[in-house]
């Protein structure tokens, strides 16, 4: 019963706590001109990638010969390929599929990296010390080498290429999340949650996880932009998407046999990888800032 | 600090056992006969039951991973089924050039890196400390595949100041080198001027300052010393990230290094130089970052060494 009412009177306070928490953290987001220029950019290919029918201006793959190489007019805004293909168009139906790996392969890090982390870290111990010595295991493939190891066991492809680096971000989330449990688990409130006879599972995703939240985002705005670039690496090796998805690294790929004679088609969608990344990247930049109360 | 050495030493082990199984597990876990993955595209059935017998397929698989480590340990990692040359010969000829092309990336990469950090943390808010700023951001984010080829329309098709690919002279090796160590060095931007901003802050510096030394005594000999102790974590795993990141840069410069060697055997199917390729990666990385964390524990008194707990 008096757990009952302890709660009652916690659950209003926390959520008025919850919203300033979040308007502070805007506004100080708002304020970052980085940050903002970040979102810009994200919202910039996001509407991109929504509207990409309306957007494109030819079908991404229909190939016409007479147009083959064309450099960028009036009639193809950024030129052809090889195989008279639209690059515009291409690139922006592919503004689609580098998001959507960017937001899938950090989706599966978070998913199984967070659930790791947090057990390993809440639980100590043996359970603990195995499980770091797995996470250790997945480290020592640098970069995106575990991703390459994945991709070849598990063959190319658009959709393998986001496991592959979703697979590739989980130990990154297990580190992460098992360091900020290690120093959330010794607050006063968990003791109290446990005390009121919660049980593990609800501790840790009820107490203690919520507030592990801002390194998560944080991280996770970073790793949507790791994922993207080792998605386009994946495609320029001919590991990721194959012939005719318009997948940026891919394109690229694609246009360097062409390059003294047909540059824009390796120019262009290495600016379009580098803009997207640089968008989330200056976000995870301002979030980090904006979630730290030292750097407020 | 020995005893925390010998525990850092036997993690070690299992980590690299660890590796040695994902290694192993990578043919087994293909769809279809690992004898004919392993074999190769164009094997005759004659050869693929070579295969089978060489590799001890028919056997259960612990035994065959008994028989992996003995040959790893032997320095036995199986022929190549392109060239059918050893795997240790092929990665022996190709190793050195991947380490000479990681070597000067990072020189080039710490001494830019390192340098500009340095002058945007003393002249914080400046046009220099915005501008290089700004360039880490991009550096960051540029694709370094993409880097590679505009820095080869610039500097070979269009200047014709450098060769665009191929090894020879240290000409081959400048674009390489800068493209694989671009993304490195504006890391190394960022950590040391944010570092270097942080030691600035502490009282030492203050007091250093009021004792009436100059900004230079105070900034290179009492600042940077701590200031460069996080640089230096980063630029042993930023060793291992090149070495790794190099598969993407030797594609494009056609460097004959293991990182193309890599590429190529998982383009054609040459699965025992993919093994072979990916577990010298790993312990490499593996060693780095061990040396890495006895290097820090030597550079930092404050790392403790006992308990469970400590990364």
């Amino acid at each position: 019963m008096s757990t009952a009412t302890a709660t009652d009177t916690t659950v209003p306070k926390e959520k008025t706590k919850k919203t300033s928490e979040l308007k502070e953290v805007l506004k100080h987001l708002i304020r970052n001109r980085a940050a903002v220029a970040g979102l810009v950019i994200i919202g910039f290919f996001l509407i991109v990638a929504v509207f990409a029918p309306f957007i494109a201006t030819h079908s991404p793959t229909a190939t016409s010969l007479v147009t083959r190489l064309q450099r960028p007019s009036a009639e193809h805004l950024l030129g052809t390929d090889e195989l008279g293909r639209d690059l515009f168009s291409r690139m922006v139906f592919g503004s689609r599929i580098s998001l959507n790996i960017g937001l899938i392969s950090t989706l599966i890090g978070v998913v199984f990296g967070v659930p790791i982390g947090a057990v390993s870290g809440y639980y100590g111990g043996k359970l603990d010390i195995i499980t770091q010595r797995f996470i250790d295991i997945m480290i020592a493939f640098p970069g995106i080498l575990l991703a390459i190891v994945v991709v070849t066991v598990l063959g190319v492809g658009v959709q393998n290429v986001m496991i592959a680096t979703g697979i590739a971000s989980v130990p990154v989330y297990a580190r992460l999340v098992r360091g900020s449990v290690l120093a959330v688990k010794e607050q006063s409130y968990v003791a109290a949650a446990r005390a009121a006879g919660l049980g593990d599972f609800s501790i840790i995703f009820k107490h203690i996880l919520p507030n592990c939240l801002a390194p998560i985002i944080v991280q996770s705005t970073f790793q949507i932009a790791t994922s993207i670039l080792w998605a386009a690496g994946l495609g320029f090796l001919g590991l990721g998407a194959q012939a005719p998805t318009p997948e940026w690294g891919a394109i690229l790929s694609n246009g360097r046999a062409y390059i003294r004679t047909a540059h824009h088609l390796t120019t262009y969608p290495g600016l379009a990888i580098l803009f997207m990344v640089l968008g989330f990247n200056l976000v995870g930049d301002g979030l980090r800032d904006a979630l730290d109360p030292k750097t407020r | 600090m020995y005893q925390y050495i010998a525990r850092r030493l036997l993690l070690t082990v299992p980590v690299v056992f660890g590796v040695a199984v994902i290694v192993f597990s990578i043919v087994r876990f293909l769809p279809g006969d690992p004898a004919r993955a392993i074999a190769g595209v164009q094997a005759t059935p004659e050869f693929i039951q070579q295969v089978r017998i060489r590799y001890a397929l028919d056997e259960p698989l612990h035994v065959q991973f008994g028989l992996y480590l003995r040959g790893l340990a032997r320095g036995d990692l199986g022929q190549s089924t392109f060239t059918r040359r050893p795997v240790t010969t092929e990665i022996a000829e190709r190793f050195p050039r991947t380490l000479l092309l990681a070597s000067i990336s990072l020189a080039f990469a710490t001494v830019l890196g390192v340098g500009a950090g340095i002058v945007s943390a003393t002249r914080r808010n400046s046009l220099f400390d915005n501008a290089s700023m700004f360039i880490a951001l991009v550096g960051v984010a540029a694709p370094v595949f993409w880097l590679a080829l505009m820095l080869q329309l610039l500097f070979a098709v269009q200047l014709r100041l450098l060769p665009a690919t191929g090894m020879g002279s240290w000409r081959h090796l400048v674009l390489p080198a800068v493209t694989l160590g671009s993304a490195s060095a504006a890391l190394m931007a960022r950590i040391t001027r944010s570092s270097m901003l942080e030691v600035l802050r502490l009282d030492f510096i203050t007091t250093a300052r009021a004792k009436g030394l100059t900004e230079r005594v105070v900034i290179y000999k009492h600042a940077l010393k701590n200031a460069l102790i996080p640089v230096v974590t980063v630029l042993g795993l930023q060793f291992g990230i090149l070495l790794g990141g190099a598969v993407l840069t030797e594609t494009v410069f056609a460097w004959p290094g293991v990182g193309r060697l890599l590429v190529d055997a998982i383009l054609r199917r040459d699965y025992p130089v993919v093994q072979g390729t990916v577990m010298l990666l790993a312990l490499l990385f593996v060693l780095i970052n061990l040396v890495v964390d006895i290097v820090y524990a030597f550079l930092d008194p404050r790392i403790h060494y006992q308990g469970g707990s400590e990364e």
